[in-house]
């Protein structure tokens, strides 16, 4: 009896909410071009800030870039789901017969390709400004793209805690650095790394490994979360 | 065997407040129950605890014999809520909202433009969700929950903001449903006329 209903594919669901999302983001831009704004704005004004000095400059772009990054990303991250929550299609999809880690991870799917891949992607016109040579822009836009994947996905579960709370921008905040600073520091090191000639594959290799981690493992977690803080 | 829902001493908290206590019914298909009761007393905390969003303090929901607990992605994939908060997207068109609820349910969308006529929104259709008034959102609501074809229809006051059509379509949308052999569960100020049997459940 019970299998009488029929269960659409979860990865259809899965693809549908990360394509509505991103009809959203097309339809309200504002959201997607602010943390972008945001990051081009921190790292450009930097380098007037500290003066035109070669050595500085390269020494410091990476931390800087990254910082940027995070905080951009950081930025992004409030609005995850708070508007969903207010006009009640949470709750919607909280009833919903598909999985709801399914249909989380179709939202952060939505979430880095609108916030995490458009960093990627601006980068390396930023990084002029500091003067980095081509090569180390290459590895930036490398540790970028598998860092903001596993920040995207971290910051879903803060998201998904601060979700009924008003203006919670600073409790998310303090919520997700910790387990964001792995990110920052493998991610700023590695770039200044391949700066001083270094080898990188090490930096590169443990990125990679966190972000497969949490991808694996913020959708539950998240879903979890959403269920607490929707009550 | 038919599938049934039944509730059996229902008892929900909401911080130090009781709502109710030791709450019981039974729906069976073709059964409409009513919940009534002032503003505040708790019909839409107990429809979201039905709908699994609350946990009850104690007693259980089963539908088909089964904990609603233990098998919440069957109970969830038989039932359809039509909640306050209508849950659609202000941005998107009515055709986007609807196809995209479409797809997270496996159905057709064959109906849709039948539906959408029946409802009287298919002029619409290219509209954000933005620009219509309340009434006419609730009526995408409404189609919303017409599409998904489920067994167990949970509405929280259908009747806001719609006209005299508008309520007399929906006292006529859930008696077909349940003539279908369908279940309703409906908070209402209002009363009610369908050819069905209707239970009542009066909330203090």
């Amino acid at each position: 009896m019970i299998e009488e209903f029929d269960t659409p594919g979860v990865m259809k669901a899965m693809f549908s909410v990360a394509k509505r999302d991103l009809l959203l983001a097309w339809k309200r831009p504002g959201d997607v071009l602010n943390p972008l704004f945001f990051f081009a704005m921190v790292a450009t004004l930097f380098p007037l800030a500290v003066g035109p000095s070669n050595e500085q400059l390269e020494f410091s772009g990476p931390g800087v870039l990254w910082t940027a990054a995070l905080l951009a990303t950081l930025l992004s991250l409030n609005s995850l789901f708070v508007t969903d929550f207010e006009d009640g299609s949470l709750d919607q999809m909280l009833v919903s017969s598909v999985p709801l880690p399914a249909l989380v991870l179709g939202k952060s799917i939505a979430h880095w390709l609108t916030s995490g891949l458009p960093l990627v992607l601006i980068s390396p016109i930023v990084a002029i400004t500091f003067r980095m040579p081509f090569s180390v822009t290459g590895v930036l836009m490398l540790t970028l793209l598998l860092g903001t994947v596993s920040l995207s996905m971290l910051g879903s579960i803060g998201a998904a805690l601060t979700v009924g709370l008003h203006r919670a921008t600073a409790l998310l905040s303090l919520l997700i650095l910790p387990l964001s600073m792995p990110v920052l520091i493998f991610g700023a090191r590695t770039v200044s790394l391949v700066a001083s000639g270094d080898i990188v594959a090490g930096g590169l290799y443990f990125l990679a490994a966190y972000a497969v981690l949490v991808v694996s493992l913020a959708p539950f977690a998240t879903a979890a979360a959403l269920r607490i803080s929707n009550e | 065997m038919t599938i049934k829902l039944t509730a059996n001493d229902l008892t929900l908290l909401r911080g130090e407040r009781c709502l109710f206590k030791s709450l019981s019914f039974a729906l069976s298909p073709g059964e409409l129950l009513i919940l009534e009761g002032q503003n505040g007393s708790g019909k839409t905390s107990l429809m979201r605890a039905l709908a699994g969003l609350l946990e009850f303090e104690t007693g259980d929901v089963k539908w088909d014999g089964v904990l609603v607990r233990k098998n919440r992605q069957a109970f969830h994939g038989s039932l359809v809520w039509m909640a306050h908060r209508v849950g659609l997207k202000a941005d998107l068109t009515l055709v986007e909202n609807l196809s995209f609820e479409a797809s997270l349910r496996a159905q057709s969308s064959a109906e849709l433009d039948d539906v959408m006529t029946r409802l009287g929104i298919s002029r619409l259709r290219r509209l954000p969700i933005r620009s219509l008034s309340a009434g006419q959102q609730r009526r995408v609501a409404l189609a919303r929950m017409v599409l998904a074809k489920a067994q167990l229809w949970l509405m929280d006051e259908p009747f806001t903001n719609l006209d005299r059509d508008g309520r007399t379509l929906v006292m006529k949308l859930v008696s077909e449903h349940l003539g279908r052999g369908g279940m309703c569960i409906m908070a209402a100020h209002q009363d009610v006329e369908v050819d069905a049997t209707v239970h009542k459940v009066v909330l203090q």
